[in-house]
């Protein structure tokens, strides 16, 4: 189902993206600074943090949205100081948005379908006039996106407008398009903000099978620690923009600067 | 014709050489997946089963021994009980939603060695219970996703198992000389199913059936109601239940007619629009649930569509069930009818998906008369029948032609009724169960000596029509204090029959006056509530709202006025009344799988609130466990108001 999009294979639990001692700042503002951590191929990595900690830049910066002052970033053995956002979509990072960004008037098959833009050779011509070998090729994108649509099981509202649907559900389509460019590295802003128990555990499901099922990698930014505890394999701690602690959730959990992140020190 | 060689056939695997002989190119089954409708012809069908019951052997599995099937309406799962039947093996189809604990209990009472399951999801919940099923075996799955890293010593894709039988036919000659021998081994008298009831009253027990009378129930109905290879039905009801085991897969068999099996649960109604098919079964819920859909949508219509569809449904109130039963309507009235037909009738039973539809059932619960009448109206062949687990779901069924909402027909062929002098409804049909499973004294309980079945429903045949009418389960009819009939479920139906009331209980029995406890249909309610700006954020704050007790207080009049018009009930009209903070649910045991209420269980669960609807309190305080639908338990408190009702003096010169 991967597919291979250029620089080196890379085996599973090696080194797929590197972060090395990244700054990000907005004028006197520091959102990020000299962070370094990488994310192994095919684990679940989560960047936690209080609010203001940094995540969402550190994800922007991953991404190629923004660019960082100093510092490195290596994906699949390349290291850019500047990537665009399609550089990093054509080099296999896919992601979601912490407030759903999805094409409100079209249907979920269609906001899917656009998901595979980057997979479709055909001109825009041949397209436009749906003709000849174009077919053909939606076809077989259609196939993969049904597959999708299986997998996330949404097949009830494939043709509904994202715009009617709950926000659980939206929350689903936008990971559904970010699986249709069939991402080597998947990043997720707070794919759970906002849900209930219920749709929570059902997300949670999703993101064990996509890392299962495709052999995805995910970075994810959660605030619900007992989900986060659950999914990943590794968790990196920001708080303020430095990195305050990194490894196992057990080892994190343990740790006295997280706790004094999250619950406050007495002074 | 078909229903001749169907006889002949005893078992339903002979039924299946049968279909694949006589009918072997026509489509048997189909499956939506992956978007795309797939289809299997009774040649396909055949080979498929005949190499999943080699593998099935191949595992382990042998004659008498049960097999536990949970999951959805899929065509891996039919084959699983055909596949399972073919080799002598009993299949136990259990309810895809039941929670771990009571799927503990039937898979343990059933002794099942094999389970064949939908996903991952029934595969966790079985593992969960696993110490406490110390027979099972070996579990087999159809979805793979989430399952790659599971243990698989004992755990089975239904794919492998299919494709290892496939290979030990084709490679070994005697493994189809065996196959061919098992089948013909099959007595008709062998027991096809073992079918759990849903537990109106405790623990489930397991009603035995067997081939030859499952077959010949089947074959009865199938001629009945004229059903050829030529129809197509859309099975969505549970697997478990034995109106899909029944209406799909017997009758399926008998006619050899196409089962069509929906992409998931959440589409069955899209599903069915695609198929179109044309024999339709829908328990009343499903029919009011469509028919509120409907309505909303036509209250958001342009102005010019809403005039034309409530025009138009008029003139079908008028003459649309009068032309369906072929009685005389005046020229002017079949004009209007046939325009009608084309400009709302017709989308709207396209739709729904009921422009195919022959021959439509509805079972299970009282119908609403209005409800009833709308579906006939707009010319859908809407009929009553009337059984239960132990008959086959084979007592009465209406004919074309002579249909009434408040009853549900005249025995159906071959079928003996009597009414036991409690009122107790009697019967002896050919599809009638051989036995509860491991259970004689049960059996023995509900068996009269001259071999009738006692079902449990109270009820009488109408002297106008002749056919019979259920009022309630006899053991629930009661008296009041002054001797007055108490029948709750009469009472409860007369309330439900308010497209805003989704569930009621009322309580009476022992007591000096009826009172009743409601659920409102938040549907219904939640757009009445957006049309009049009611603002609420949960079930709980509209159920307490003062208008929407102004609203329901004029319903709960409105039956008390129909039950003074009724000599018998006119002194069981409701007192008081509360609407519940919650609404009543099967995962928290107040409701059973199959949506019926638990009396005794609600009773006990809500003491304090019909405490305090008889010592004459204005409000009461309730906190009630519930459960989650992931199995995690909270508590919900509430203060629920109570209203006083004027009741209607009994209008005994008025014959209404």
């Amino acid at each position: 189902m991967r597919a291979p999009s250029g620089g080196a294979e890379i085996a599973a639990g090696d080194v797929l993206l590197a972060v090395e001692n990244v700054s990000l700042a907005f004028g006197g503002v520091k959102a990020v600074s000299d962070v370094s951590f990488d994310i192994r191929k095919g684990e679940i990595r989560a960047i936690i943090g209080p609010n203001g900690a940094g995540k969402t830049s550190m994800l922007n910066i991953i991404n190629g949205f923004y660019h960082p002052q100093q510092g490195r970033i290596t994906f699949k053995g390349q290291t850019r100081a500047k990537m665009r956002p399609y550089e990093a979509a054509h080099g296999g990072i896919g992601r979601t948005f912490q407030n759903v960004a999805l094409f409100r008037g079209m249907t979920a098959l269609d906001n899917i379908m656009a998901g595979r833009t980057l997979k479709m050779h055909r001109s825009f011509f041949w397209q436009l006039l749906r003709f000849g070998p174009a077919v053909a090729e939606e076809v077989e994108h259609r196939r993969f996106v049904e597959e999708i649509i299986d997998f996330l099981k949404i097949q009830e509202i494939r043709r509904t407008p994202v715009g009617r649907l709950p926000y659980g559900l939206q929350k689903r389509v936008e990971l559904g398009r970010a699986l249709a460019m069939e991402p080597e590295l998947l990043l997720l802003d707070e794919p759970m903000a906002g849900m209930n128990i219920e749709e929570k555990e059902d997300m949670s499901r999703f993101i064990l099978d996509v890392n299962d099922h495709f052999g995805t990698t995910i970075a994810l930014i959660e605030h619900d620690m007992g989900v986060v505890m659950d999914l990943s394999d590794r968790v990196v701690v920001l708080d303020h923009g430095v990195k305050i602690a990194d490894g196992t959730p057990d080892q994190v959990m343990k740790d006295q600067a997280v706790i004094d992140a999250y619950l406050g020190v007495a002074h | 014709m078909a229903h001749d060689a169907a006889a002949r056939a005893d078992t339903f695997a002979k039924l299946l050489i049968r279909n694949a002989d006589l009918h072997g190119a026509r489509t048997a089954m189909r499956h939506k997946d992956l978007g795309i409708w797939q289809s299997w012809t009774w040649a396909d069908s055949l080979e498929i089963v005949r190499a999943y019951a080699a593998g099935l052997h191949r595992l382990g599995l042998r004659r008498g021994e049960t097999i536990a099937i949970v999951g959805a309406n899929r065509p891996k799962l039919y084959w699983s009980v055909m596949a399972a039947q073919m080799i002598g093996a009993i299949p136990v189809p259990v309810y895809a939603d039941a929670v771990a604990e009571e799927l503990a209990y039937v898979l343990n009472h059933a002794e099942v060695r094999f389970a064949a399951v939908e996903d991952q999801e029934q595969v966790d919940k079985i593992q969960s219970v696993a110490e406490r099923l110390p027979k099972l075996e070996r579990m087999l799955y159809d979805e793979t996703r989430g399952l790659r890293d599971y243990d698989h010593t004992r755990l089975y894709s239904i794919d492998s198992v299919i494709a290892d039988g496939r290979k030990a036919l084709a490679e070994d000659k005697s493994v189809a000389e065996w196959l061919d021998a098992a089948i013909a081994a099959g007595k008709g008298s062998d027991p096809s199913i073992i079918l759990y009831t849903s537990g109106t009253t405790g623990t489930s027990k397991g009603v035995v059936l067997s081939h030859e009378r499952s077959i010949k129930a089947a074959s009865d109905t199938v001629a009945f109601d004229h059903l050829t290879e030529q129809d197509v039905a859309l099975a969505y009801l549970p697997l478990a239940w034995v109106g899909d085991h029944y209406l799909n897969y017997a009758q399926g068999m008998v006619a050899a007619f196409c089962t069509a099996c929906p992409e998931s649960g959440d589409t069955a109604m899209a599903d069915l629009r695609e198929i179109g098919p044309t024999f339709y079964f829908a328990p009343p819920r499903t029919l009011e649930l469509l028919l509120t859909r409907v309505t909303i949508r036509m209250e958001d219509a342009g102005f010019l569509k809403r005039k034309m569809f409530h025009y138009f449904i008029g003139v079908a109130r008028r003459y649309g069930e009068r032309i369906l039963n072929g009685e005389p309507v005046p020229l002017q009235g079949r004009l209007l009818y046939g325009l009608g037909n084309i400009l709302v009738y017709g989308p709207l039973k396209n739709v729904l998906g009921f422009t195919r539809v022959r021959t439509a059932y509805t079972a299970g619960e009282a119908i609403g008369p209005d409800l009833f009448a709308f579906y006939r109206s707009i010319g859908l062949n809407l009929k009553q029948l009337y059984g239960q687990t132990e008959a086959f779901l084979y007592v009465t069924a209406q004919p074309d032609g002579a249909i009434y909402s408040d009853t549900v027909g005249p025995a159906c062929p071959n079928v003996d009724i009597r009414i036991a002098d409690n009122g107790e409804v009697l019967f002896k049909s050919p599809g009638m169960f051989t036995g509860y499973f491991k259970d004689e004294a049960k059996t023995a309980e509900v068996m009269t000596p001259d071999g009738f079945v006692k079902t449990g429903d109270a009820g009488f045949f109408d002297e106008k029509t002749g056919q019979l009418k259920i009022i309630d389960r006899a053991k629930d009819v009661g008296r009041l204090n002054d001797g007055t009939l108490f029948a709750p479920k009469y009472i409860e139906n007369k309330l439900k029959f308010f497209p805003n009331i989704r569930e009621a209980v009322a309580v009476g029995d022992k007591q000096d006056f009826v009172c009743a406890m409601l659920n409102i249909d938040l549907t219904a309610v939640g757009s009445w509530a957006e049309r009049n700006n009611v603002v609420y954020s949960s079930y709980q704050e509209l159920a307490g709202h003062p208008l929407v007790y102004d609203m329901i207080e004029k319903h709960v009049a409105d039956v008390n006025r129909s039950l003074a018009a009724d000599k018998m009930m006119a002194g069981a009209q409701i007192k008081r009344f509360l609407i519940l903070h919650k609404e009543l649910d099967a995962d928290d045991g107040e409701l059973t799988r199959t949506q019926k209420v638990r009396r005794g269980f609600i009773a006990e669960r809500y003491a304090p609130l019909i405490t305090a609807l008889y010592d004459g309190s204005k409000e009461a305080d309730i906190a009630t466990e519930v459960t989650f639908e992931d199995g995690r338990k909270g508590v919900i408190r509430a203060r629920v108001k109570i209203r006083d009702m004027q009741t209607v003096p009994a209008a005994v010169e008025k014959a209404a």
